[in-house]
């Protein structure tokens, strides 16, 4: 019997294992790589949040404060002046003293002082001004505890670490434990954090002063971008005539778009600060530099929704005689407004994580005040993360993972608010 | 913050507040002025029907605002920009002949800054004397007057052009062409800022950008080998040479992108392929968003997971098998970066993987064609002009990206390629170099004006290549 002689099927069906193989190697890379994306995304947020939840919460230690005139040195003096020069550390040191009474060297001592924060005198103060009446009276309140407390109680210092490795000694970790078996420690809501400006001490720093920066900041871009956008997405889709000019226009928006932020800091250094001689560091600059950045965003978004308004509709206003204004305003405009709010949402988003520029226009400041205005120093969101981001202490570290998961919150709520409009709003013509 | 500019913000402080005032106060004439004018539309004497105006009174009440606030913003923007230039003006003819005698132009500056710092009650370079003080009162008052004589002013033309818009109303009157006119003006007005933006980016970095060349050759700046913008105050100090040379900072933005691209490209691209074409419609209604997460998270906290977890990952991970890794070594920054650039090569490559008509993929099936081999022979060929675009944009995004690279890679300026060391991006050396005191004068903040210039030159370039090839693309299928 003679062979078959080989068909082109045979080489096909030779090859076909081959290549089937190769199929499923394909499919499954492609879905590794998917795989891997959301990896990253999930490697990211739990990076985040479990570096970060633990700085909304503070340690507190509870302290007996006598409000004692003679301590204070105020004698019988009541006023405002007296009361805010008066000495309120030493009331936290005498309780201290009180209880750890065998603490009697003067480096350990400090040492003790040391593990309530260096804001508590301020909280006391702020106590007694309110209340004049409380002097001599006798009172058991929680005050903040020092970030390296504050890390030890919350795990972050591991103790079984050689000794000078550590930045506590077993001397403080044992009053530390002292105090925890009294059930004078706490952990408490820090509220601290979402109210105060920046500060050197970690216990004391807070994002307010930051999120009111990007507030200014933000505002000023809304109050510019929007209705600026608007009218040129309405004038270059419904009024522009097809010529050079036009196009010109829209080459720049769409390169505007890709234009890395960096630079638009740097035309904002150059522009709004050294020739107009608008302050540094003022959230109103910042507003302006961020309008130019979304500006590109939000013409492109009002573009797309004009467009998607149908023709019949412009058409049925021109019909019954309503001029060109009077159908772009009356007619299409309200009809493309939520597309237009989405994009303006999404620009803001964006605007809101930028930071870049902000630190070429001098927002980088350490601001411990919060701002009354739009001209006032400050910082914004983005940059306090980058500013904490450097320091070393553990206790920064934390404040910065949440100070991001609040960055996020803020951005993911944006873009939710966006979705939501979309979906309301949407109409298929 | 210099001292220097203390005083000039306290004033542009005066003026801000002065102008907000103003523009508040002329909304209220404007309001007024518009139902001012459509009564007057309703009232005409010897107007019989309504139907005998030309345009509806709405119209003439716009008519009237727009002639109440126009002239007088205008008035106020003109005048804002020209009272502190002439104050000064006044202010040098009155100097006492013996403060300004064989002054030179910059000690005469000199002089007028200490004005202006004592106007403000600050702290000034030198001694106070009696003259000073007086012409620092002097100053101040001009200031004051003119801030006054501003408001009255304003408000004065407001009221004039009102009643004189109000005059002209006429049933003949096209109020309603005009309003239109007025306002399709303010459209092209608003359309020309794009384009203003980007010659004032042109103009801004160019004009520092020419100043810094002056000082530093431009071949020595694009072709050389060392980079130290310090420059010593004193002459005798270490390492006061202040070298500007740019080539060790492109090898890095280059490394740094390449590595972006390195991750971002292969994972993005076969992401996208696996969404459009075996996915099943759930997995792209869950995966598709998860992964535009990472589009929307801002590069701070991109920076900031590359320096906590990253960076110190990889210096672990090298030490295990014996490399010594920099702890801001340009792999984390570039890995991270190309994290941050996987949804956008995905979502731009899913767009032309999906435009590419059904017909050509039906017709490899039926020659036998797996999907895969149909995928890498016929739509990939179809689609690369697209992907190539995408790929282009996201690598023009990688070299103008910042913060990644400020927090995560280094300061130090070496020339190397391997990815464990510490390098500095053209980027990052912006930041440095304009963050803190700056003097517009020294070669050091106008370098970074240079690397600034160049920094949008070539991500422009990269840009119009990119949209062009997508542009081109896209007419093929449509």
């Amino acid at each position: 019997m003679a062979d078959r002689p080989i068909t082109t099927l045979d080489k096909v069906n030779a090859s076909l294992a081959r290549r089937y193989a190769k199929e499923r190697r394909f499919r499954r890379a492609g879905l590794m790589a998917i795989a891997t994306g959301l990896l990253f995304v999930l490697l990211l947020f739990t990076s985040i949040i479990s570096n970060g939840y633990s700085a909304f919460w503070q340690t507190h230690v509870k302290l007996d404060i006598t409000f004692n005139a003679e301590q204070l040195g105020i004698g019988d003096a009541r006023d405002f002046e007296t009361l805010s020069s008066a000495d309120y550390a030493a009331l936290i040191r005498t309780s201290l003293k009180k209880i750890f009474p065998e603490v009697r060297d003067r480096k350990e001592r400090r040492k003790l002082y040391k593990m309530i924060s260096t804001g508590a005198p301020l909280l006391l103060r702020e106590i007694l001004i309110s209340d004049p009446t409380l002097v001599g009276s006798h009172h058991a309140i929680w005050l903040p505890a020092d970030d390296d407390i504050d890390m030890l109680v919350k795990g972050q210092i591991d103790r079984t670490q050689p000794e000078d490795a550590r930045r506590l000694n077993n001397q403080v970790i044992g009053w530390v434990d002292r105090l925890t078996e009294n059930g004078v420690v706490e952990q408490q809501f820090n509220t601290t954090f979402f109210t105060a400006g920046d500060s050197r001490e970690p216990e004391l720093a807070g994002i307010g002063g930051a999120i009111t920066g990007s507030l200014y900041a933000l505002l000023v871009t809304l109050l510019l971008a929007f209705p600026i956008g608007v009218a040129t997405a309405i004038y270059l889709e419904e009024f522009a005539p097809k010529n050079r000019w036009t196009d010109l226009i829209e080459i720049n928006i769409n390169n505007l778009a890709a234009v890395p932020s960096i630079v638009f800091g740097l035309l904002g250094l150059a522009l709004f600060i050294n020739i107009v001689g608008l302050p540094r560091s003022a959230p109103l600059v910042g507003g302006l530099v961020l309008t130019l950045m979304t500006l590109p965003t939000i013409i492109i978004a009002s573009r797309a929704a004009l467009k998607s308004v149908p023709p019949s509709i412009r058409e049925a206003a021109m019909g019954i005689g309503a001029s060109k204004m009077q159908t772009v305003f009356h007619h299409v405009l309200p009809q493309a407004l939520p597309g237009m709010l989405t994009g303006t949402i999404i620009g803001m988003a964006q605007a809101l994580g930028e930071t870049a520029p902000l630190l070429m226009i001098g927002m980088v400041a350490f601001v411990v005040d919060i701002p009354g205005g739009p001209l006032d120093p400050s910082t914004a969101l983005p940059v306090q993360i980058f500013l904490w981001a450097d320091s070393p202490e553990r206790a920064f570290v934390e404040r910065t993972s949440a100070a991001i998961m609040v960055l996020l919150a803020f951005l993911i709520s944006m873009n939710l608010l966006a979705v939501l409009l979309r979906k309301k709003f949407e109409r298929r013509w | 913050m210099g001292t220097e500019n203390v005083p000039t913000n306290l004033h542009i402080d005066n003026f801000i507040m002065q102008s907000t005032t103003l523009i508040l106060i002329l909304l209220v004439l404007m309001a007024v002025a518009f139902q001012l004018g459509c009564r007057r539309a309703y009232n005409l004497p010897g107007l019989g029907c309504i139907c005998d105006l030309h345009s509806l009174p709405v119209y003439h009440g716009f008519y009237t605002a727009i002639w109440c606030g126009v002239p007088a913003l205008l008035l106020l923007g003109v005048w804002s920009s020209v009272q502190t230039p002439i104050v000064i003006n006044l202010l040098m003819d009155d100097l006492p002949v013996m403060m300004t005698a064989g002054l030179s132009q910059a000690e005469l500056s000199l002089v007028l800054n200490d004005i202006r710092n004592l106007a403000y009650g600050n702290i000034t370079s030198g001694e106070v004397s009696r003259e000073l003080m007086a012409v620092a009162d002097h100053y101040n008052q001009l200031q004051q007057t003119g801030l006054a004589v501003q408001s009255v002013m304003v408000i004065l033309l407001a009221l004039i052009t009102t009643a004189l818009g109000w005059r002209f109303i006429s049933p003949e009157l096209r109020a309603r062409n005009k309003v239109e006119s007025v306002l399709r003006w303010l459209l092209l007005i608003s359309s020309t800022i794009a384009i203003l933006c980007t010659l004032g980016i042109i103009f801004a970095v160019l004009f520092e950008s020419v100043r810094f060349f002056e000082m530093v050759p431009l071949t020595d700046f694009l072709f050389g080998l060392q980079w130290s913008p310090q420059i010593a105050i004193r002459a005798d100090q270490v390492g006061s040479s202040g070298a500007f040379g740019a080539i060790p900072l492109f090898a890095g933005t280059l490394l740094i992108s390449f590595i972006a691209m390195l991750v971002a490209v292969p994972v993005g691209l076969m992401a996208a392929i696996y969404l459009s074409e075996y996915a099943s419609q759930r997995l792209r209604t869950y995966a598709k968003p998860l992964l535009e997460i990472l589009a929307g998270i801002p590069t701070v906290v991109y920076g900031f997971f590359a320096a906590l977890i990253v960076a110190p990952m990889i210096r672990d991970s090298a030490a295990q098998f014996g490399v010594d890794a920099s702890s801001e070594s340009a792999l984390a920054a570039g890995l991270v970066m190309g994290i941050m650039l996987i949804p956008f090569i995905s979502s731009l490559s899913d767009d032309v993987i999906n435009a590419v008509p059904q017909a050509l993929r039906d017709a490899s099936y039926a020659l036998g064609a797996t999907r895969s081999e149909t995928i890498r022979q016929v739509v990939i060929p179809a689609a690369l002009p697209g992907i190539v675009g995408g790929v282009l944009l996201a690598a023009s995004r990688a070299i103008g990206e910042t913060m990644i690279v400020v927090m995560a890679a280094g300061l130090s300026a070496n020339l190397t390629a391997n990815p464990l060391d510490s390098v500095t991006t053209v980027t990052v050396q912006i930041v440095t170099l304009l963050v803190g005191d700056q003097e517009f004068d020294s070669p050091k903040t106008l370098a970074a004006f240079a690397l600034g210039l160049l920094l949008f030159l070539v991500t422009l370039v990269l840009n119009v290549i990119a949209l062009r090839v997508v542009r081109k693309y896209r007419e093929v299928y449509e």
